[in-house]
This record gives structure tokens, sequence and C-alpha cells, in this order.
């Protein structure tokens, strides 16, 4: 009898199927997140007691000193800054085009790739106050980001006739070639950023 | 007079497949999605930066929170800037603890390589994110990160 039964049953109907699995999918659409690690990455300078701090045996035309202070207004080298102009201004300041005698000093290196290359001996210098707002100091952090970018993809174009983006890309999938070429433009356009102790102006 | 003919003539697509390429789908996200390890018990609205890049070896990446508390937890930290690290609220002093911690659990050859991101809310005062700092290369822990939102390069100075 129950057999019987079971032979008339009918096939489940499962044109539901996909509203349910539509509902899973939506939840895990809105769900996701890819939270990729982007980032701004830099160095801390390594602490020793044995060498100086570097803006102090860096000489007065080699030092860029951008202040940002606790009203997260800027000051280049003393002066009131505007931060539009201050990728440009980096930029100038470590190229050096027209060798301003105000602006960085070059020293002449040997490099593997490029001979006998003029390297800047600029440092910016970096102070900020306790009471700058991190919001501040990161838009002024992403303006240098972008002035050195420049110039190393300058430099890229220049020798390689490739982007230095390019090459970084190339070189964090272990390609040996973009590694050595990434090296090699860091080594004759390093970035000189120095992240100095804070101030506490006007506190 | 084309349209009407044809029309008659094709025949309803089927939607048997539907709920397999639904599922695929489905499947993607459902091992795609990772799933937060850690509750945030401070607020951090991240800094946006265009010039952010990415970190790929995520194996060397630990993460150090600084931001308000959680409205929550307002009554128990008080409402300034407070540090998270792992999924405690810490002080600067914990620091040398968790970064000894995470030395050990990375494998010795990648130890050097080992990347601390400052995950900040943008309305913090540099401050407190000084200190960190500071400990950081105390405790030589130089290799760091300012974790930000990658944005595009229009508007931007």
């Amino acid at each position: 009898m129950a057999q019987r039964k079971k032979r008339e049953l009918q096939e489940i109907n499962a044109s539901s199927m996909a509203d349910i699995a539509f509902l899973l999918l939506v939840f895990f659409l809105v769900t996701t997140t890819f939270d990729s690690d982007y980032g701004i990455q830099r160095k801390l300078p390594e602490k020793r007691k044995d060498q100086p701090e570097v803006e102090k045996e860096t000489k007065r035309r080699n030092a860029f000193v951008i202040l940002v202070n606790r009203e997260d207004r800027i000051l280049v080298n003393g002066e009131e800054g505007d931060i539009r102009k201050l990728k440009d201004d980096v930029i100038e300041f470590i190229l050096n085009p027209q060798n301003k005698d105000n602006l960085s000093e070059k020293k002449t290196i040997k490099s593997k790739y490029f001979g006998d290359v003029q390297v800047s001996k600029g440092v910016v210098v970096l102070q900020n106050d306790r009471g700058t707002s991190y919001k501040r100091y990161i838009e002024v952090q992403n303006v240098l980001a972008k002035a050195f970018n420049e110039m190393r993809n300058n430099l890229a174009r220049q020798y390689f006739n490739t982007s230095y983006d390019e090459l970084k890309y190339l070189a964090e999938r272990a390609d040996k070639d973009a590694m050595d070429k990434v090296d090699a433009i860091e080594e004759i356009m390093p970035l000189s950023i120095s992240e100095a102790q804070p101030k506490n102006v006007g506190k | 007079m084309i349209r009407t003919k044809k029309k008659k003539s094709t025949p309803q697509i089927s939607t048997a497949s539907l709920p397999d390429i639904v599922f695929m789908l489905l499947f993607f996200f459902m091992v795609a999605t990772k799933m937060k390890e850690i509750t945030l018990k401070v607020e951090v609205k991240k800094p946006s930066a265009s010039a952010a890049t990415k970190i790929f070896d995520k194996s060397t990446l630990r993460s150090i929170y600084i931001g308000k508390p959680t409205a929550d937890l307002v009554a128990l930290y008080g409402n300034q800037p407070r540090l998270q690290i792992n999924d405690k609220i810490a002080e600067i002093s914990d620091l040398d603890a968790a970064v000894n911690d995470w030395r050990n659990e990375i494998n010795e050859a990648e130890r050097l390589k080992m990347t601390i991101s400052l995950k900040v809310d943008e309305n913090t005062k540099m401050g407190i994110v000084t200190d960190v700092k500071e400990r950081l290369r105390d405790l030589v822990a130089l290799k760091i990160s300012y974790a930000a939102l990658k944005t595009s390069d229009t508007g931007e100075y």
C-alpha cells in the first residue's frame, strides 16, 4: 500500500531552489569585504646612540623642512606653505635642475646600471606637532610619496623605457631583472624622508 | 512583420541551469568571504591616500589599531584615542610583548620582513601615533605601513 503511494509521489518542485540560492548569494555579496591591505610603507630610522640624528649632520641647504603644526597648517623651511604646491617644490628641491645654491647639493656615485650619476644629498624632514591630526599627516606623507614616485617613474622611463610602478609590480612577483632595476633606481633616487621627532610648538 | 513571425517560433529559454549558475557564484563568495578575525574595540576610519600601495605578503603583516573606543566601550575606556593590539585595548608598554610574540609567530627566515600596519583613525592626533612609532624604534621593528584607503588621483593635491 505504502509502495503504491510512493509511485504516485510527484517530483519535488525545485523551482524555488534558485530563489534560495539567490538569497544566500545576496547575503554573501553584502557581507564580503575584500579588505585588501593598502598603505603608505615607510621605514622608521634606526635608533643608534653613536650616530647623530640625520637632520643634525645635514647641511642647511640639504634639508627641506616641512612642519605641520597643531592647526594642520604647513610651514616649509619656516614659511607658510601650500600643500598644493608641495609636490612640485619637493621635486625641484631634490632634482635642483638649475643647480641653485639654496636647493640640495649633489654627489656623484657609481651605479651598476647607469655609470656615474649625480645623486641629490637632499633630505625631506617631516616634522609634526603632537596635536597634528593624523589625516593631515597622511596627506603630507601622500604628497611626498607621490613626489618620489614621480621622480622614480621619470628615471625608469628615461633609462628602462618603462615605469617604476611597472617594475615594482614585476619585482613583487619575484622577477629578478625587475628587482635589480628597482634597486638601481632606488639607489640613485632614495626615499630620503626623515620623520623627525615631533615638536611641541606652542603647547 | 518579421518580428511576429519569429516570436511565435522561438521557444522559451530554459532556466533550468539558473540554479547551477547561482550556486557557483554562491560558492565563490562563500570561499572568498573572510570573516573578521578580530573585533574592533576602537573606531578606525582610515584616511585616504592615492599613493598607497598594496601589501602582498600578509603572513608577515601585523596590525595595531588606534582610535577612540567604540560607543559601548566609552564607559570602560573613556573617549580618548586608545591602542588596540590583537583583540585587547592596550597600553604603549604592551607593545614590547606583542612585538615579541609576533616575531615568534613568524618563521626565522622571514622575521626581518615583519611589517607593522598602523591602522589609525583619521581624526586621531599625532601624539599617540608618535609614541607608538618611538616605541617601535626602540624595539627595532622598523618596517611600518600607514594603512590608508586607496583613492584615485583626481581632486587631490
